[in-house]
């Protein structure tokens, strides 16, 4: 009996746990993580900090999907070593975990640019539940909402994590400072005007945003040094504030991969089947370096829905049911700040040669807010911004990652009813018919050979075969 | 499981259908009540396109790899053992993902006072046969397995055509 062996409980641990059952019921299945809690949703850990849900409510899965899967569970337990000879994961209180297929989906780690200072209390990051418990507590200590500059919270970073928290404290009551390397919010989730409407949208909301800028020092309060009490900037600027959250995003967490000798670059490196250069040690998720259809080679994308769908067609490999990773590419929406944003693909390749860019702005007139651009390579969809209208952005996506050819449809993808009826009627069929018939399905050439046996009838709005 | 299949050759765009989805998922499900004094007023999951004397209605196809689910940020959107693909409220935290990712459009959004979310179809949980599928009044809308309708798409024998007329 294959024994699973998976290191990391959230999107791309839990993707590959559903995966392996749907395949092999029997196998014995291992999941370790080193937070205590069952798996929950990292990005729903502002909403802790906003006061909007509950621990409980941002549960990823229910209490009984660990026993209804038949997974062992191994909770705030690290694992430090793979020993790739006799097939072990080693936990850091001495157990011993047998392996035949293993899963590395074990994230990232919160980048912490240095900076003076940086151990004084309430100095935090922000990617866990215990990051956002601590804040809550942080906010309540300093009193902040109820004013006074020492109770203000400097963020640094106005990237999504970033943002993210920023959001969830205008949400909670307080007025962030938020501090930016960049010249831009969300500079690598977005275009030029697309940041340009996330920072009217964070400044409507009261965010003072500095750009440009980084942090020198962490100051201490007057009445006690270790705690924080302000910030000073590299140029020179001070600023007072009873918290510090850092928010500069993650970098991936491959320390165990990397002392087992595997293949690592800026990620660990994994083919489209996400396995790593080691037979029968896969990786997905923010750690790994995978497949990315539109950036054309592999690459880190830390996006959640790229961990549970890389995390997915891990556990189909692992569990013997071949599959492969082709569509994967990076796709986020931003919701902060009352903003309704996605993009998806590559953005900022506007204007460099054998690229296309279809766009449409209205930043002060009457349609203020509202943003759509499309960027074509040889008439397929490489990329795409939309603010506003988001609704039907899932058709455009899907004609990305198919890479279907847009020529006779492309005036129509900038307008804001843009649906499927906007599609040749060929290729709505196709796109029809692919939703429900799993490709096995197809394969065995399904609706097809049925098609000989039964001639099915309808009645009253129901299909009946006889 | 069975689920809705649209057929544009019989659809006449008379949008029936989104009214008995709207009035379906309406707090009293009673038309009159629901499209007039119900605030929010209900929406429909299911809407449909016109393009010249072309249309169809486009719904949620509670698909095999439901990338809606599979990109859903909490577990709001999850496919159930039954096939079926259903949002729980209690777990969105409206950051719209499934929007992003859903390739037919089938998700709108929703709002209710404060509370922000989605909307999707839940294949009618109340009734044996979907609203919309009962008061489509040319078989336009089928509730079948998927290898039914694919049978129907490439038809032993010549076209079948619908029945039409109206059900009780
Ligand atoms: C505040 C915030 C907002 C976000 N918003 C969005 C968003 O809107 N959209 C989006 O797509 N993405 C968003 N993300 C990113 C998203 O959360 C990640 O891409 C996703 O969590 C990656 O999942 P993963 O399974 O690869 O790893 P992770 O979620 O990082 O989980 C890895 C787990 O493995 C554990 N682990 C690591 N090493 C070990 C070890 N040696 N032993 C035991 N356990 C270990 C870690 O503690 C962790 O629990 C956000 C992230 C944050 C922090
Ligand atoms: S909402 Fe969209 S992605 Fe989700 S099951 Fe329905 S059609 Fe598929």
């Amino acid at each position: 009996m294959p024994k699973y062996v998976i290191v990391g409980n959230s999107a791309g641990g839990v993707g590959a746990a559903e995966a392996i059952r749907e395949v092999d019921p029997c196998g014995s299945l291992a999941i370790v993580s080193d937070e205590p809690t069952p798996a929950y949703s990292r990005p729903g850990i502002a909403e802790l900090v906003a006061g909007a849900k509950t621990v409980e409510r941002i549960v990823y899965r229910d209490d009984d999907f660990y026993r209804k899967l038949r997974i062992e569970t191994y909770f705030g337990r690290p694992a430090v070593r793979i020993g790739l000879a006799e097939r072990k994961v080693y936990l850091e209180d001495g157990e011993e975990l047998e392996f035949e297929k293993l899963l590395l989906a074990t994230g990232g780690t919160p980048i912490r640019p240095p900076m003076e200072g940086a151990d004084r209390a309430g100095v935090l990051s922000f990617t866990t539940v215990a990051d956002a418990l601590a804040l809550r507590a942080r906010l309540a200590a300093i009193g902040s909402g109820a004013g006074g500059e020492a109770s203000r919270v400097l963020v640094i970073g106005a990237g999504l994590i970033g943002a993210a928290c920023s959001d969830a404290l205008v949400r909670a009551g307080v007025k962030p400072i938020v501090v930016e390397l960049r010249d831009r919010p969300l500079n690598l989730l977005l275009d030029e005007p697309a940041s340009e409407l996330a920072r009217r949208a964070m400044v409507k909301a009261g965010v003072e945003l500095i750009c440009n800028a980084t942090v020198k020092e962490v100051l201490g309060r007057p009445d006690d040094d270790r705690s924080v009490g302000g910030a000073v900037l590299a140029d020179g600027r001070r600023t007072d504030c009873g918290a510090v959250v850092v928010a500069v995003g993650v970098r991936p967490r491959m320390d165990l991969a990397a002392k087992a000798g595997l293949k690592v670059n800026r990620g660990v490196v994994v083919d489209q089947r996400m396995e790593t250069s080691e037979p029968g040690i896969y990786a997905c998720g923010d750690v790994a370096e995978a497949y990315d259809c539109i950036y054309g080679g592999n690459r880190v994308v830390p996006i959640w829905p790229g961990a549970y769908r890389g995390g997915r067609v891990a556990g189909f490999n692992m569990a013997g049911r071949s599959a492969l990773s082709e569509d994967a590419t990076v796709m986020n929406t931003i919701k902060y700040f009352g903003m309704s944003l996605v993009s998806a693909g590559e953005i900022n390749v506007g204007g460099q040669d054998g690229y296309e860019t279809l766009r449409r702005l209205d930043l002060d007139g009457p349609d203020a807010g509202r943003y759509r651009k499309v960027i074509l390579k040889d008439n397929r969809v490489v990329g795409f911004v939309f603010a506003g209208e988001i609704e039907r952005s899932g058709i455009v996506n899907w004609l990305l990652r198919q890479k279907v050819d847009v020529s006779r449809f492309k005036d129509k993808l900038l307008s804001d009813s843009f649906d499927l009826i906007d599609l040749p009627a060929e290729l709505r069929r196709a796109h029809y018919g692919e939703a429900t018939i799993s490709q096995a399905q197809r394969q065995l050439g399904w609706g097809r050979r049925l098609s000989h046996a039964a001639s099915p009838r309808t009645n009253g709005g129901i299909i009946s075969g006889n | 499981m069975r689920r809705v299949f649209a057929r544009e050759e019989v659809c006449i765009a008379c949008r029936l259908c989104e009214v008995a989805c709207a009035v379906e998922h309406s707090e009293s499900k009673h038309i009159i009540t629901a499209m007039r004094h119900e605030h929010p007023k209900p929406i429909s999951r299911i809407h449909v396109e016109v393009d010249g004397p072309f249309s169809f209605a486009m719904q949620c196809r509670h698909c095999e790899e439901p990338l809606c689910a599979q990109s859903c940020l909490t577990q709001a959107l999850r496919k159930g053992e039954d096939g079926v693909v259903r949002y729980n409220p209690d777990y969105c935290i409206a950051c719209y993902t499934c929007m992003l990712a859903c390739p037919e459009g089938a998700i709108v959004k929703a709002s209710r006072g404060t509370w922000k979310g989605v909307a999707k179809c839940d294949l009618c949980p109340d009734r044996e046969i979907p609203a919309c599928v009962a008061i489509c009044p040319n078989e336009a809308l089928l509730f079948g397995e998927a290898w039914e309708w694919e049978a129907m798409q490439t038809p032993a024998e010549p076209p079948i055509l619908a029945r039409g007329g109206h059900r009780a």
